[in-house]
């Protein structure tokens, strides 16, 4: 109840964000030109069919290819903003003092935590659904084009965004804003570059560069969840012709919907067990 | 030795009040970080419904002390009971209110909302909210500004919505981290006012203040602290009376007189040897005079000091501060 409280009134400082209020903009800007990206291909094809120059593949092909490039900006955007907007959630309010009224009222200091975690996953689901839905609505309207398993992927990439978010929650209870922002933000760039050490590992068919990719991914599993993300999104057609950088032909295990939620419970305790000692 | 002189004199004295369990009860409170302690080992007792002044120099462990009975520091070690409830209990933090010194609040919210917000953590209804705000609003001057945002607020505001979320929920016992360090005069008599308010209405105040005229006007007992432990405690009119001093002019002073003084007596202030003082029960004041004259010194002046809390807080802080 009093981290419902919490969580409401991070959620409402979160909207109040430059941060957040640039993605935003950014995120319009995104769909604006995505929509426009999106008819006029539609347009291009349907002239070359007309023409009688049909191309090679069928507009599902592309419109899928699309979609795809959509769903990876949503993911890349939710990371960024789970990242820089919980960057200083805690260490920031201890830094300047807010805190110092809060903690002394009848509130247990895990309240404080998960009360703040969940503002930020709220708007984080909401960010991804909305940006997600665009995605998908666009393909549907112009290009008659719909995604196997859409919810199903929308809701993965949430959970990218949830595990981005308890590990920086919990690096904010040990560093400043600054360094909490730079590890977690090197560790994000590492599980990028680890999926896709993984994925040359497996178009190579390298068992080292396999492990290193899988070692990255149980670290941080937040690009293990968008490779099951563009897996499940992808039609069968799709699949077969084989994983591209960013995406999936194989999916990564289940297990790891599983292994991101013990991720983000552990997180989760080990933050409220560092603060709930932290002399403020 | 000199230093010893208060502890000794000042003897804990249960204040007038003192028919219920104390408001604060802190036996050898001890925080030490890494390995440099910051409160060596701290004992005291608030009564309900007084006034505590809470009194050191700085770096003495004041606001450390505070903290820790806030929830905000964990204690390395001590027995700590707060409205009769151990450290941490919510119940009783539920009657407690705490403005603490290096404060900020969320600027974007506006003064209704940040009211309403800390109103809120206290588990206050929507309807007790919606009462009380306007309230505590008026308590502390700032009726006219309920929809401004705290950014716009100058500091002096910003204290006294500091003060409003520390009684929003009608506490029993309030912390005041050096509530008027940012007020002009006015601004600090209001306050001044306020915890008169607070007390009369039964609310228990743990001031914590530099301003020691403040302290000497509002508070019924104080304490003060040094070194991390108390260095003197008990009424505020005790501790002005405890001691006699008398100012001393005279000429022909001898050394070996004031070495004679200064073994019966406790001599001060005697850099110069025309001009000193003496610290003497009043009963003993004629033989000091005795002692004068017979040793040939022509004693122009002595006259009893009316000493300031501010006397007393420097005699304090600085006897220890030379051993």
């Amino acid at each position: 109840m009093r981290s419902l409280l919490i969580a409401k009134f991070t959620f409402k400082e979160a909207l109040r964000k430059k941060l957040v209020i640039g993605v935003i903009l950014l995120s319009i800007v995104f769909v604006a030109l995505y929509v426009w990206g999106f008819s006029s291909l539609k347009n291009n094809f349907d002239e070359r069919i007309a023409s009688g120059n049909p191309p090679p593949f069928s507009f599902e092909f592309f419109a899928n290819a699309l979609v795809l490039m959509g769903f990876y900006t949503v993911n890349f955007l939710c990371g960024v903003m789970a990242i820089f907007a919980s960057v200083g959630s805690i260490a920031s309010e201890i830094d300047n003092g807010t805190l110092h009224s809060i903690v002394p009222k009848p509130i247990r200091r895990w309240e404080i935590v998960l009360g703040k975690w969940l503002g930020y996953a709220f708007m984080l689901a909401i960010y991804v659904l909305l940006m997600c839905a665009a995605v998908v609505i666009t393909g549907k309207l112009i290009g008659d084009y719909v995604p196997p398993r859409y919810i199903y992927g929308s809701l993965l990439v949430v959970l990218v965004g949830i595990v981005l978010l308890s590990i920086t929650v919990l690096g904010s209870t040990l560093f400043s804003s600054l360094t909490n922002g730079i590890v977690v933000f090197m560790l994000y760039g590492v599980s990028l570059m680890g999926g896709i050490v993984k994925q040359v590992g497996e178009i190579l068919d390298s068992s080292t560069l396999k492990n290193i990719g899988l070692a990255t991914n149980l670290v941080i599993p937040s690009d293990t969840l968008w490779r099951l993300a563009s897996y499940v999104i992808q039609p069968r057609f799709s699949l077969q012709m084989g994983p591209t950088l960013l995406s999936s032909d194989t999916p990564p295990s289940n297990m790891m919907v599983v292994y991101a939620f013990a991720y983000i419970a552990l997180a989760l305790l080990i933050a409220n067990w560092i603060f709930a000692r932290r002399d403020l | 030795m000199a230093g010893q002189i208060y502890p000794r004199i000042y003897k804990i004295t249960r204040g007038v009040k003192a028919l219920s369990s104390p408001a604060i009860y802190v036996e050898n409170l001890r925080k030490v970080y890494g390995n440099k302690v910051a409160i060596e080992s701290l004992s005291l007792e608030v009564q309900q419904g007084e006034v505590f002044g809470f009194l050191g120099p700085n770096g003495a462990g004041k606001t450390t002390t505070i903290k820790m009975l806030n929830g905000l520091i964990t204690p390395t070690a001590g027995k700590v009971s707060v409205l009769g409830k151990k450290l941490g209990d919510l119940g009783a933090r539920k009657q407690i209110g705490f403005l603490p010194e290096h404060f900020r609040f969320h600027e974007w919210l506006k003064a209704y909302e940040f009211l309403d917000f800390h109103g809120s953590l206290y588990g206050m209804s929507k309807s007790e909210r919606k009462k009380r705000i306007p309230e505590v609003l008026k308590l502390v001057g700032l009726e006219h500004r309920a929809d401004s945002r705290l950014r716009t607020f100058s500091k002096g505001m910003l204290q006294r919505i500091g003060i409003a979320q520390a009684i929003i929920a009608n506490p029993k016992l309030v912390f005041l981290d050096e509530p008027t360090s940012a007020l002009d005069p006015i601004g600090r008599r209001d306050v001044r006012d306020l915890i008169v308010f607070l007390r009369d209405n039964g609310v228990t105040v743990f001031l914590n203040s530099h301003l020691l005229s403040e302290v000497e006007r509002v508070c019924d007992r104080i304490a003060i602290i040094k070194e991390g432990k108390v260095a003197a405690i008990g009424p505020v009119d005790e501790l002005l009376h405890a001691e006699h001093i008398v100012d001393v002019r005279a000429t022909n002073v001898t050394p070996s007189l004031l070495e004679a003084i200064s073994h019966r007596f406790r001599l001060m202030d005697h850099s110069n040897n025309s001009y000193f003082s003496v610290s003497v029960p009043e009963q003993e004041v004629p033989a000091l005079v005795e002692m004068l004259v017979a040793s040939g010194a022509n004693l122009y002046e002595l006259k009893p000091r009316q000493r300031s809390l501010e006397d007393i807080f420097v005699d304090i802080v600085q006897v220890s501060g030379d051993r």
